[in-house]
This record gives C-alpha cells, sequence and structure tokens, in this order.
C-alpha cells in the first residue's frame, strides 16, 4: 500500500518536474528565437519587396476591421461618458474623455487584439502549415534562411502596422464619438472638441504609440514564433494558432498593465 | 560524395539511428529502404544538415556538414544538394514558373536575369511543364506538383539529389512516371541520388545500391540482385510485404 502511494507520489512528481521543464524549455526557445530574428533583421539582402506584402496582409487587410471597431468603440464611449459625466454636471468633458480613453488606452489594446486575432492567426497557421508540409525544410535545403526569408518580414511589419493602425484607430473612435456625442446626444460641437484638445498632450500621444509599438513587437514575437514551432498535422496547426492567439492576447494585457504604471510615472 | 560516419541520432528516449555508417559513390542512385519509422528521413536530414546527430559525422563532397559552426556555413554546403521532398514542398504562393525560379534568385550566383529566364525556360521544357508554367500549385495535379519539384532541385545543377520518399501517395502509373523521371534526369544531368523508399521492389528499377535500414542500423547493402536473391529472413520479410517474420510491425 505504502509502495504504491510513494510510486504515484514520485510518478507526480516527475511530470510536475516534467511540465516546469518543459516551460523553461519553451521559453529560452522563444528568446532564441527572438534574438534570431533580431540579428536577422539588418542581415542583407534586405528583401524590401516581402515587407511589402506583409505590411500589406497586416495592415491594409486588417484596416476595415479596425475602422469598424474604432467607430463603434468611440460611439460607445461618447454614451457612456455623456451619462456619467451628466452625474457631475460635466458633459462638457465628454470630448476630453472620449479622445484621452483612446489615445492613453482603449486605441492600443483594442488594435493589439483585433490585429491578433485577425492577422495573428493567420501569420501562425501560414507559417505553421509550410512547417508540416516541409516548405521550410525546402527553403533551408536551397541554403535560404528561414527566419530571415519568412519570419523578419513578418515581425517587421507589425512593428510598423501597429502603431499606423493605432492611429486609424483614435482617429476613426474620435469621429465615431463626435457623431455620436454632438449628432445624437446634443453636445456642443465648440465645446466637444475645445476640452478635447486642451485635454489631450503629446504625452497622452508618446503613451499610445509606445504602447502599440511594445504590442506590434509581442505580436510578431509569438505568431511568428507559434507557427516556426507548430506540431504535426492538423492538430498541430489548430493547436499552435490558438495558443498563439491566447499567449499574445494575454500578454498585451499583462504587459498594458505593467507599461501604464511606468508610462504614466515617467510622463507624469 | 557522401560518409555518414558513425552517426548516432535520438528523438528524447527513441533511438532512432544508432552507428549508421554509410558510402555513397560519385554518379551511382543509392537507395536506402526500410519500415516506417525507421529513420530513413531523419537520415536524410542530417545530409541535409536540417538535424544535427549526437554523435559521429556526415560528410558531403568532402565537406562536414555536421562541424559546419553557422548556418552560412551549411548553406555553402547545401549548395551541393537538389532535394525533392515527399510533398513536393512547392510555395503555395508562387508560380510554377516563380517556384523554379527561386533557388536562383535566391542564391544569387547567377546576377544576370536574363541567364536565369532562360535556365528556368529550359528546365520547364525537359520536363515538359511549359504549359503550366503560370500555374499555381494547387491547380495542377500531384504528379505534376513532384515534377515542378524536380525541375526546382535540378535547376541549380546540383551534385547530389536527394529524393524523399518520390512516389508516396501516388497511383502505380503516376509512380511510375516519377521513376522514369528520375531515370531520365539522372542520364541527362548525371547527379549523385539518394531515395528514401519503402516501396519494394518497384525502387529497384532506379537503384545502383540499396541500404536497409533497421532497429537504428543497416542490416544489409547491396545490389538489387543481392536484395532479390538474399536468404536474410528480414529483407525478404520486408521485401514481400509479409505480415509474418522476425520484423515486428509497430
Amino acid at each position: 500500500m505504502v509502495a504504491i502511494a510513494v510510486s504515484h507520489l514520485v510518478a507526480s512528481t516527475e511530470r510536475f518536474g516534467s511540465f516546469l521543464v518543459d516551460i523553461a524549455e519553451g521559453f529560452g526557445k522563444a528568446w532564441i528565437f527572438l534574438f534570431k530574428i533580431l540579428l536577422s533583421i539588418f542581415k542583407l539582402p534586405l528583401r524590401l519587396h516581402l515587407l511589402l506584402v506583409q505590411l500589406y496582409q497586416i495592415g491594409v487587410n486588417s484596416s476595415l476591421v479596425i475602422a469598424l471597431i474604432a467607430g463603434f468603440t468611440g460611439a460607445v464611449l461618447a454614451v457612456q461618458g455623456e451619462y456619467t459625466l451628466s452625474k457631475f454636471g460635466a458633459t462638457a468633458f465628454t470630448g476630453s474623455a472620449v479622445a484621452l480613453s483612446l489615445i492613453r488606452e482603449l486605441g492600443p489594446v483594442l488594435t493589439a487584439l483585433m490585429v491578433i486575432g485577425r492577422a495573428g492567426s493567420a501569420i501562425t497557421a501560414e507559417v505553421g502549415i509550410m512547417r508540416i508540409t516541409e516548405q521550410i525544410d525546402a527553403l533551408r535545403s536551397m541554403a535560404v534562411d528561414p527566419i530571415k526569408y519568412l519570419m523578419v518580414p513578418r515581425f517587421v511589419a507589425g512593428l510598423i502596422a501597429m502603431p499606423l493602425l493605432c492611429a486609424m484607430f483614435i482617429v476613426i473612435g474620435i469621429g465615431g464619438g463626435y457623431v455620436v456625442g454632438v449628432g445624437l446626444l446634443g453636445l456642443s460641437s465648440g465645446t466637444f472638441m475645445s476640452q478635447m484638445i486642451h485635454a489631450v498632450g503629446l504625452t497622452d500621444v508618446y503613451s499610445g504609440f509606445i504602447k502599440s509599438l511594445v504590442f506590434g513587437f509581442i505580436f510578431g514575437w509569438v505568431s511568428c514564433y507559434k507557427g516556426y514551432t507548430c506540431g504535426f498535422g492538423a492538430v498541430g496547426v489548430n493547436k499552435a494558432t490558438t495558443q498563439s492567439v491566447v499567449t499574445a492576447s494575454v500578454a498585451v494585457l499583462v504587459v498594458d498593465y505593467f507599461l501604464t504604471s511606468i508610462l504614466t510615472r515617467v510622463f507624469l | 560524395m557522401i560518409s555518414v560516419v558513425n552517426v548516432h541520432k535520438r528523438f528524447g528516449s527513441q533511438v532512432v539511428l544508432d552507428g549508421v555508417s554509410l558510402e555513397i559513390e560519385k554518379g551511382k542512385t543509392t537507395t536506402i529502404v526500410g519500415p516506417s519509422g525507421v529513420g530513413k528521413s531523419v537520415l536524410l536530414k542530417l545530409i541535409m544538415g536540417i538535424l544535427n546527430p549526437e554523435k559521429g559525422e556526415v560528410f558531403v563532397c568532402g565537406e562536414n556538414i555536421t562541424k559546419a559552426e553557422t548556418e552560412h556555413e551549411r548553406n555553402l554546403i547545401r549548395r551541393h544538394l537538389g532535394v525533392l521532398f515527399q510533398s513536393a514542398a512547392l510555395f503555395d504562393s508562387l508560380t510554377v514558373y516563380d517556384n523554379v525560379l527561386f533557388p536562383l534568385v535566391e542564391r544569387g550566383e547567377i546576377k544576370c536575369r536574363e541567364e536565369m529566364h532562360r535556365m528556368v525556360e529550359e528546365m520547364l521544357y525537359s520536363l515538359s511543364l511549359e504549359d503550366h508554367a503560370l500555374s499555381y500549385p494547387e491547380e495542377i495535379s500531384i504528379g505534376m506538383r513532384k515534377r515542378v519539384g524536380m525541375a526546382r532541385a535540378l535547376v541549380t545543377k546540383p551534385d547530389i539529389l536527394l529524393f524523399d520518399e518520390p512516389n508516396t501517395g501516388l497511383d502505380p502509373l503516376v509512380g511510375q512516371e516519377v521513376y522514369d523521371l528520375i531515370a531520365e534526369s539522372k542520364e541527362k544531368w548525371g547527379f549523385t541520388g539518394v531515395v528514401i523508399s519503402h516501396e519494394l521492389p518497384e525502387v529497384f528499377q532506379v537503384s545502383d545500391t540499396v541500404v536497409m535500414l533497421l532497429r537504428g542500423n543497416i542490416v544489409m547493402q547491396g545490389s538489387p540482385e543481392d536484395f532479390i536473391n538474399t536468404d536474410n529472413a528480414e529483407v525478404q520479410q520486408f521485401l514481400y510485404g509479409r505480415t509474418d517474420g522476425p520484423i515486428r510491425i509497430q
């Protein structure tokens, strides 16, 4: 009886140990992968045409969904802001509330989550399928570095596209807030705009920009890594894609908290 | 042309290759056969330098690919190789023409674009692919995709051509077409061939030497005739696809 209990305990400890080793190993491999990408960015040839293709895939192809989400987010913010501020007799500040929320927080975070869901999953699935159909091995057999050829354009495109999409999100979001606030809720156009211009400073814009850049970095790193290390078959691609979206989304939200804390202190 | 010296490879606790040594002669086609999961494709990836052995060395055209310290050094050795993958591994986003052009552009050895296009056109004509030049891989049959894979592997004029299960999943007619293609191409371009297969005895028609892998090592090496006439029970069982015999089906 005791022997069985001991063997169960040993087996459980082994499983737990193996689980921890797997996590540590995966974490280490992800950092090595990132290091390889960063080293490869400046290696020749630069292959700008591949970067342009990825900018189109990540940036242009995401813009419609970003615009749609941004417009409605701004509209909701205006409705909620006007309702909350009306309790304090401060509806004049609706414009600044909409703009500050979008620039400092919702613009970068929602853009990142949308891009991760749309383009990140696509990158992971595409690279994963290339992995299981031996296309990555084919590249290596032809003396072409797959990190440089496949990963670098996607990673750099993520870094460039994310701040641009975020800027678009903010502008359209403010537009949506203006249409609802001024057009439907009857707020004064002049007050909406002047309060917004008065409240928003360059430090807010810097804060949003830095966040979107960091989120672009996370997006590229996670989606490329998960695709590149994809397991076997359809199940492998399925698992990699799910893990990519979940990991990147959670990472964005966790990093957002720390970035907000740091940037608020830095720009105070 | 290729020397595999005492190579050991394992994945986790599973030993795949356990001290394999093999010499592949220049200008000859060596076929590596064995049951599924015996390590044939692993051996091919070791020759390509995509995997590294735990122990042992692999020399390609006299250069040690296992000891190459950087990817750049490995890439220089890989320039001797062309590979036809099991699924052809064509790039979905490129046309047939661009797939064949790809290795020429990426290697950058030929600077003149007209010269590269001439080489691609010649290769497409040689393999009767000219009518499919603008098709995408998804638009052509699997047999045709193998042909394109062959054209892509041959266009850089490699010294060695590796074939990873070239007719797995093909019907007998298309399978025979692939063997004919290998034989014709070898006659025309004179490469050293390494074929991975478990299609016996069909693969013998393109083989000069046959090597059988089992339990992580070579159990027999010889000409196709040696294999047909052998008394080795394991080889006999595998050759004639018998379920009863010394090889346990996994």
